[in-house]
């Protein structure tokens, strides 16, 4: 390294910013920490269990891909929660920290089973789907368009309004549960008509979420072209580097906060209609089960990338599938799945480091 | 007459142990943390105090409260501390994202609480569900003499160990906080890291510490809840989104750990008043517990709107620090 200022030691490593990193070298850094972590998780397992790693980590791939049933189920979670990811991305690309996805789909929910519930008979199949899409979407822009309207106007922190819009959306779903509970006293909504299938997402090609998947795959290519293409992608950035300099170019920084708010609640809203409608026909406080959390973490591992989201969503999902099998197969707890998700997690975000920034360790002097 | 001393207890049973987690998020925000994991920190606390005294008990003949009660002490502590530790060398030394690292930390706490609240009687080849009477005992052990007293015994010093140690606790850190040299040196770092660089304070210290500190403090509330509240059992989920309400309270107290001991109060009284309004429906309920989150945005709200300076979070809260990026 540099000459060495007279009696001053250099520091045994010191760390230098990369200016770039190759796709291939981040990705290869990315695949070790994956390893890493699955080495660690065997570890783990081994620890708890005395397990062989190698049979549980098969009874993973069993349990999440092993039989066509099991491999649609792994698709439609995995495609659940690509949504609200996609739908948290424009929001953080804004440096919005929106960390109530899981409001914003339990409200999408609510809304969508409340039309579903009362114009179940009154209108015709096609257009009591798209009526409760809608009201998903406008229930999720309004729950996602209030913290925005109060960081746009008075600099409120998004990241603590929107955690707590979550759980006053919880308290919502369980009034509105008590009120359409079915069988009376049950304390759950059961499905709602089971027997007309009035509001249900119909299959498409024979494939019974096809719909889904056809949808979330649209909504990710278009947001990818939205965010870089479109004048409206360059502002979200723009705030999202420097407030001030976008309003030094000319932005209107509130106006971009509530509408980019408004889509990023809009379409945790549409993912509320798709739990209800294609997933489960019912509704419940345990609907969005941690989504809009998970999809935080998945949406930031992919860059904003939501190209990549495809793939980290469907990872997650596969591991957690995984884990609910080799719980009902070993006879453990099926949260050891949350367990494995959080190492691993650790060390995907731990590895960012290496590729952003280079370590470099005191040199033996040579000459 | 009654129905308000229980009333009262209830209330002080919700809030103590939200007033933990308060504690040491506050602590952890001064230094420019926001650790969102409290809620898996608490439940890495509850699960370890529970399964040292577990263990404990299971491994020797006549288990001794006292020992029980120090282990499992112990042990919550260590796992607290671990989880903020895991939390500071993501966003410290590897400069990962603050919310995103701590939502990981959540994932990971809840789900080790859960999977060894859920099977370690099971692990260890014993049948059933996990319970720890004796060292709960220890935990449960009122005031002496003094919550004999008719009325005051049973408001005032009808609580166990924990309860107390939390009011201490507070003041504690108010006083540090707020009249000490470390205190004013670790605001410094929450608010203008760089600032407190140029004036030789050692910025990524003071913020390990304080994180780590700080998520022992968490755990101490999981142990509360485990011990005293729920007498040495475990129930999955249990434990409920009161780490999310400690999260809340930080801002409820507006970074304050005496506002937040009378906040936990009032969080606590919210949070069960449900139950004596006379003709609630079961509908009506559920709205009701929405109180302590609409209380805390009305608060979040209108701290931003007063401007006062004092009562804004710390300026560089949720942001990195690196001293090469000026």
């Amino acid at each position: 390294m540099a000459k060495q200022i007279h009696g001053a030691r250099e520091p045994l490593m010191h760390i230098t910013k990369r200016q770039e990193c190759s796709f291939l070298k981040a990705a290869l850094i990315r695949l070790a920490a994956v390893a890493l972590a699955l080495v660690v998780c065997a570890g783990v397992i081994v620890a708890l269990t005395g397990l062989n790693p190698v049979q549980v980590y098969a009874s993973i791939i069993d349990g999440a891909v092993g039989s066509n049933r099991r491999l649609w189920v792994t698709l439609r979670d995995a495609v659940a929660l690509l949504l609200v990811a996609v739908a948290i991305t424009p929001a953080f690309k804004m440096r919005f920290w929106n960390v109530g996805g899981e409001g914003q789909v339990l409200v999408g929910a609510t809304a969508t089973a409340a039309v579903m519930i009362y114009l179940g008979g009154a209108l015709p199949g096609w257009l009591l789907l798209i009526a409760m899409a809608l009201a998903s979407v406008l229930a999720g822009v309004i729950w996602g368009v209030i913290p925005a309207l109060f960081k746009a106007g008075w600099n409120t922190n998004e990241t603590l309004f929107t955690l707590m819009m979550n759980y006053i959306a919880t308290q919502l779903v369980l009034f509105c549960v008590v009120f359409w509970e079915n069988p009376a006293g049950s304390n759950t909504v059961g499905l709602i008509h089971p027997d007309t299938q009035a509001g249900w997402m119909p299959a498409l090609f024979g494939l019974k979420y096809g719909w889904s998947l056809v949808i979330v795959v649209a909504i990710a290519a278009f947001m990818y072209v939205y965010l870089r293409y479109s004048k409206q992608g360059y502002e979200i950035a723009y705030v999202g580097q420097s407030v001030n300099t976008a309003r030094y170019a000319g932005i209107s920084v509130k106006k971009v906060i509530i509408r980019t708010m408004a889509i990023s609640g809009g379409l945790c809203g549409l993912a509320g209609f798709l739990l209800v409608s294609s997933t489960s026909h019912t509704i419940s406080e345990a609907l969005a089960g941690g989504r809009g959390f998970t999809a935080i973490v998945v949406a930031w591992l992919s860059k904003l990338n939501t190209f990549t989201m495809m793939a980290v969503a469907f990872l997650l999902t596969f591991m957690g599938k995984g884990a609910l099998q080799i719980a009902s197969q070993f006879n453990l707890n099926e949260n050891a799945s949350e367990i494995i998700t959080g190492i691993i997690l650790f060390f995907v975000l731990g590895c960012e480091f290496f590729i952003n920034y280079k370590v470099e360790f005191r040199r033996r002097k040579e000459d | 007459m009654g129905a308000i001393i229980i009333f009262i207890q209830k209330a002080i049973g919700q809030g103590v142990c939200i007033l933990y987690g308060a504690n040491g998020e506050i602590l952890t925000e001064k230094s420019g943390n926001l650790n969102l994991g409290v809620p898996g920190m608490m439940y890495m606390g509850g699960i370890a105090g529970l399964a040292a005294a577990f263990l404990y008990e299971k491994g020797v003949a006549v288990p001794n409260a006292s020992v029980g009660f120090v282990l499992a002490l112990l042990a919550a502590l260590l796992a607290g501390a671990l989880g903020g530790l895991i939390y500071s060398v993501l966003t410290i030394t590897l400069r990962a994202n603050q919310n995103v690292s701590g939502l990981a930390l959540t994932t990971f706490g809840v789900g080790v609480g859960n999977f060894f609240g859920g099977s370690l009687s099971k692990l260890s080849g014993g049948v059933g569900q996990i319970s720890v009477a004796t060292t709960a005992s220890a935990f449960r052990l009122k005031v002496p003499l003094l919550s004999d007293i008719p009325v005051v015994g049973d408001v005032l010093f009808s609580y166990g160990f924990l309860t107390y140690f939390v009011v201490v606790l507070s003041v504690y850190l108010s006083w540090y906080l707020n009249r000490t040299r470390q205190g004013l040196c670790l605001r410094a770092v929450g608010e203008s890291p760089a600032t407190a660089d140029a004036a030789g304070i050692n910025v990524s210290l003071y913020k390990y510490l304080a994180t780590v500190i700080g998520g022992a403090i968490c755990g101490l509330g999981g142990l509360y809840f485990v011990m005293e509240y729920s007498g040495g059992t475990w129930t999955n989920n249990g434990f409920g989104d009161r780490g999310w309400l400690a999260v809340a309270l930080v801002i409820f107290a507006r970074w304050r750990p005496l506002n937040a001991l009378w906040g936990a109060l009032l969080f606590g009284a919210l949070y069960i008043l449900y139950l004596y309004i006379p003709g609630l429906g079961r509908s009506m309920q559920e709205i009701f517990k929405m109180l302590p989150y609409l209380v805390t945005v009305v608060v979040l709200i209108l701290t931003s709107l007063r401007r006062k300076k004092e009562d804004q979070p710390p300026e560089s809260l949720g942001l990195h620090y690196f001293r090469e990026e000026r």
